[in-house]
């Protein structure tokens, strides 16, 4: 992977930046030995790997500020970095950057029941939020599947989803607000208790942002009260044709499930030999439907969904009957992916995005891959809303392999646009599908989009070589070409 | 009269936009006009309109998407979505009859730039919250697309959420693609006689906390209720709070029996059935329950709203009414209270210590152009604003300040 080239200048200074990061930030806060720094090299995609030039772990949003003034003034480039468990690379280090961690802002500040929020500091984990509010019913409801690791500051950062998102919406649906530092180490806040922007969504743009627009130092969002109740369904398919089937039915009935998964045999296999769910070993697809909210409308729902599934050739329905069971269904779709990783030496997960009606195809032609790259794939699926999670199998150790394996999921991704689907639908763009924007966007869009990071970062300090294949320079980007329209539709009225 | 175009394929927009940016010639962009007298006054000497850009090309309703020229109208798409019993679950509002004008004029194009919502909006989010793609002119004269049309998507920035609520600012859309939702089966409203805002914010903020699933909740003083077309409504002759739940019958019933119980501590219940909750909540979705005079909306923290309206009523002598469950306050200004600003400063202060913003919603030109129409802005949050409006609109040329002197 091609990262900017690093500035020899700012290397060269290293010293005496580390010195003037220990004015700012005292004690054990500045990380400069080898040693420590190794713990920082890579994030959740462990095939990138990269030591950071310093590590820097502030207290305050003041401290924050003054590092990024002091970077800013001098050309040192910032990594921002949450709990480092983002699966697209977005806190790979740079070897002349700072990398900045919040894992000391861990303090949830404001837990506000009238206005059904909760304000945290950006490292607070996105289960913590719920584990504050749960003794009184509430919950935050994305629910990415590391949320026991995961910061809520690199939550917004990647728009982060989670199982429940096709009824409760992803991050940037239950962000109120943010505080976050500029790299000129102005200090902002977008948003705050109440709903929208009075003017243009710059929260909106922030969310999502990957870390290259701020480093955000406060974060409130919307807490749910906890629905009465939520029951689940297992149910086999002879195929992925007739599941699909029946999650188009369901959804044209009206139903939106709090949650729907889908696995395929080989996913069901290493789920089921894991965790011992009781899955169904000859079903060739399983999916888990999962309903929420008062009892007698789950109940109901509940006969619905498996009347529609007997209609598309279920091969078998169990209904949870105990919150255990539900639990127990679970089990095995939560573990899937450690599952996957006792079947294999190494798996690499992606997370493409398709319409729906296109999976039948799309699952056919993965197969077709897997021949062809020799490597096998096992299938998670937030059938829902149509985000695949491809796990390509490989061996690390074996020369090649992993080079073959990032071939076959770049050509998975390509696959997913193809069909009209996009390349990642919660893990982020990160250093991992950077090169591959252009099978999305032209250069016009992309174009756009740096203009953008130019609004906030006309400098391009933080997190370069993230997002975006190529890095224009913003003076560059800003130049009109003033093309006129005139040759072209002369028969349209002009000025 | 200013010349108008009309441009029937996003070529022809761009070619048009192109030449526009060649002579540096301001544009102001319109739909159907029905929201043309909101945000600052425009007097460009030419006009483009996306009505021709219309049509619905994409709907496929198992997949809860729908793709349309952004000059589609509202009315179309509501029909198409009814064939297959779904909506538009922001509940997108018809603010002709409040801005003097005929209803169902609007535009889908317009409902976007303008990121509107009404009650649902705590439940499912605003217009921001379900536009899912789309493919725009930027005032350098460029087609460019963001999005796409799936739900979960996070490839690039997301430009839906700039384009929401810029007015026409950013760029003229060209294409959008938006999600939609299984619209509820059975509908039903508790009424609550409650004569003051905090028992009203307390209610509403019990029906929100509980585990019924409320879909709206609204607090009209008696000024506001007696002005409803519903006659459960107006004969209350008292002020009322109502909380809306929505979804399969059984459901329905079982939380709105709930509903009533819960709530009737806070004061007399009643229910509205199916019928009577439609026009009620369009009633507070179209702001139909205002008198005459300057229009303002605010967005606050829902617990702030007690002590807001307390200031509004004993400074500005106003009328309004709450949605939200206290979130969104809807106010009018009548002719002669409020003096030069209609309210303004008193409003714009009010609000400052809780956070959130007031946008004039129906004035005269001559008080949308002195006045600042949307919330002013922090230096540090300005700056980016006008940043990002010089990336997407160098010249200046699309809709000039019509949010923002300069922008």
């Amino acid at each position: 992977m091609r990262m900017p080239d690093p500035d020899r200048d700012v290397l060269s200074r290293r010293t005496e930046i580390i010195a003037a990061l220990r004015r700012i930030v005292p004690g054990e806060g500045v990380i400069a030995e080898e040693e420590e720094l190794r713990a920082y090299e890579c994030d959740g995609l462990t095939a990138y790997r990269q030591l950071p030039m310093i590590v820097v772990l502030p207290e305050s949003k003041q401290q924050v500020s003054d590092i990024l003034k002091y970077c800013h003034g001098r050309g040192v480039k910032i990594v921002p970095r949450g709990a480092g468990t983002s699966l697209s690379g977005g806190a790979l280090p740079l070897e002349d950057g700072i990398t900045l961690g919040l894992g000391k802002f861990n303090r949830i500040l404001d837990i506000d029941y009238d206005n059904r929020c909760v304000t945290a500091q950006p490292g607070v984990t996105n289960l913590a939020i719920t584990n504050a509010v749960e003794a009184d019913g509430f919950y935050y409801a994305p629910d990415p599947s590391s949320q026991i690791a995961c910061s809520i500051g690199g939550n917004v950062a990647e728009n982060s989803g989670g199982v429940h998102c096709l009824k409760y919406g992803l991050t940037t649906n239950n962000l109120l607000g943010v505080e976050m530092v500029l790299m000129d180490g102005k200090i902002v806040r977008l948003g705050g208790k109440h709903l929208d922007s009075g003017g243009y969504d710059l929260l909106g743009i922030v969310t999502g942002s990957e870390g290259l627009l701020g480093v955000i130092t406060e974060v409130t969002v919307r807490i749910l009260r906890a629905p009465a109740t939520a029951r689940a369904l297992l149910i086999g398919f002879p195929s992925s044709e007739t599941a699909g089937d029946c999650v188009a039915e369901i959804i044209g009935a009206g139903i939106i499930p709090g949650g729907m998964e889908m696995m395929d045999k080989l996913a069901i296999h290493a789920a089921e030999a894991f965790v011992n769910a009781g899955y169904p070993m000859d079903a060739e697809a399983l999916l888990i439907v999962e309903l929420d909210g008062p009892e007698i409308e789950v109940d109901e729902l509940i006969g619905r969904v498996e009347a529609i599934a007997r209609d598309n050739k279920a091969e078998s329905v169990r209904i949870s009957n105990s919150e255990d069971e539900r639990q127990t269904f679970w089990a095995g779709r939560k573990a899937a992916f450690p599952a996957v990783g006792r079947i294999s030496p190494d798996y690499y997960c992606m997370d493409g995005t398709i319409p729906r009606h296109r999976l039948s195809e799309v699952l056919t032609r993965m197969n077709e891959l897997s021949d062809r790259y020799g490597l096998r794939v096992a299938n998670v699926f937030h059938a829902g809303d149509g985000n695949l999670h491809p796990l390509i199998l490989y061996d690390a150790n074996k020369p090649g392999e992993l080079e073959n394996a990032e071939e076959f999921g770049a050509d998975v991704l390509k696959l997913c646009v193809e069909v009209g689907g996009v390349l990642t639908g919660e893990h982020g763009v990160g250093v991992e599908k950077r090169d591959l924007m252009g099978e999305m966007f032209t250069e016009i869009d992309l174009n756009q989009q740096q203009r953008v990071k130019c609004a906030f970062d006309p400098t391009q300090q933080l997190n370069p070589g993230k997002v975006f294949p190529t890095l224009h320079r913003c003076a560059e980007l800003g130049r009109v070409h003033i093309q006129s329209g005139q040759t072209r539709f002369p028969e349209i009225p002009r000025f | 009269m200013p010349q108008q175009f009309d441009p029937e394929t996003a070529e022809e927009a761009c070619a048009i936009v192109a030449d526009a940016l060649a002579g540096k010639t301001a544009l102001e962009i319109v739909g159907g006009g029905s929201r043309r007298d909101m945000g600052r006054p425009l007097n460009t000497d030419y006009v483009i309109s996306a009505a021709k850009l219309a049509g619905v090309s994409l709907y496929e309703p198992d997949e809860l998407v729908m793709r349309a020229g952004p000059g589609t109208p509202m009315e179309q798409i509501r029909m198409q979505l009814d064939q297959h019993g779904q909506m538009l679950a922001f509940e997108p509002p018809d603010y002709g009859p409040l801005l003097g004008g005929a209803p169902g004029q609007g535009t889908i194009g317009g409902v976007i730039a303008g990121n509107l919502a009404g009650p649902r909006r705590i439940k499912a989010g605003a217009a921001r919250d379900h536009f899912l793609g789309f493919e725009a002119v930027s005032g350098r004269g460029e087609i460019f697309r963001s999005g796409g049309r799936v739900v979960k998507n996070v490839t690039g920035y997301d430009l839906c959420k700039l384009m929401a609520g810029s007015w026409g600012t950013l760029g003229l859309m060209t294409e959008i693609t938006v999600k939609v939702l299984p619209a509820p089966e059975k509908i039903r409203t508790v009424l609550i006689a409650c004569a003051d805002a905090v028992s009203a914010t307390a209610a509403m903020s019990r029906g929100l906390s509980s585990p019924h699933d409320v879909s709206a909740a609204a607090w009209l003083p008696e000024t506001a209720a007696a002005k409803s077309g519903v006659s459960h409504v107006a004969g209350a002759q008292a002020a009322l709070a109502a909380v809306r739940v929505e979804g399969i019958g059984s459901s329905v019933d079982a939380r709105c029996a709930a509903l009533r119980e819960e709530l009737s501590t806070f004061g007399d219940v009643e229910e509205l059935h199916s019928h009577n909750s439609l026009s009620f909540w369009r009633e507070v979705r179209d702001v139909r329950l205002l008198g005459d005079g300057t229009v303002w909306r605010l967005s606050v923290p829902p617990a702030d709203a007690p002590g807001i309206l307390e200031v509004l009523r004993a400074e500005l002598d106003a009328e309004y009414f709450v949605d939200w469950g206290g979130g969104l306050i809807w106010v009018t200004v009548g002719c002669g209270c409020g003096g030069e600003d209609s309210g303004a400063n008193v409003i714009r202060t009010v609000i400052a210590a809780g956070g959130g913003h007031a946008s004039l919603i129906r004035a005269s030109a001559d008080l949308r152009s002195r006045v600042p129409v949307f919330q002013p802005e922090s230096a540090p949050v300005h700056r980016l604003t006008r940043n990002i409006k010089e990336a997407f609109d160098p010249e200046g040329i699309l809709n000039p300040g019509r949010m923002y002197e300069g922008v």
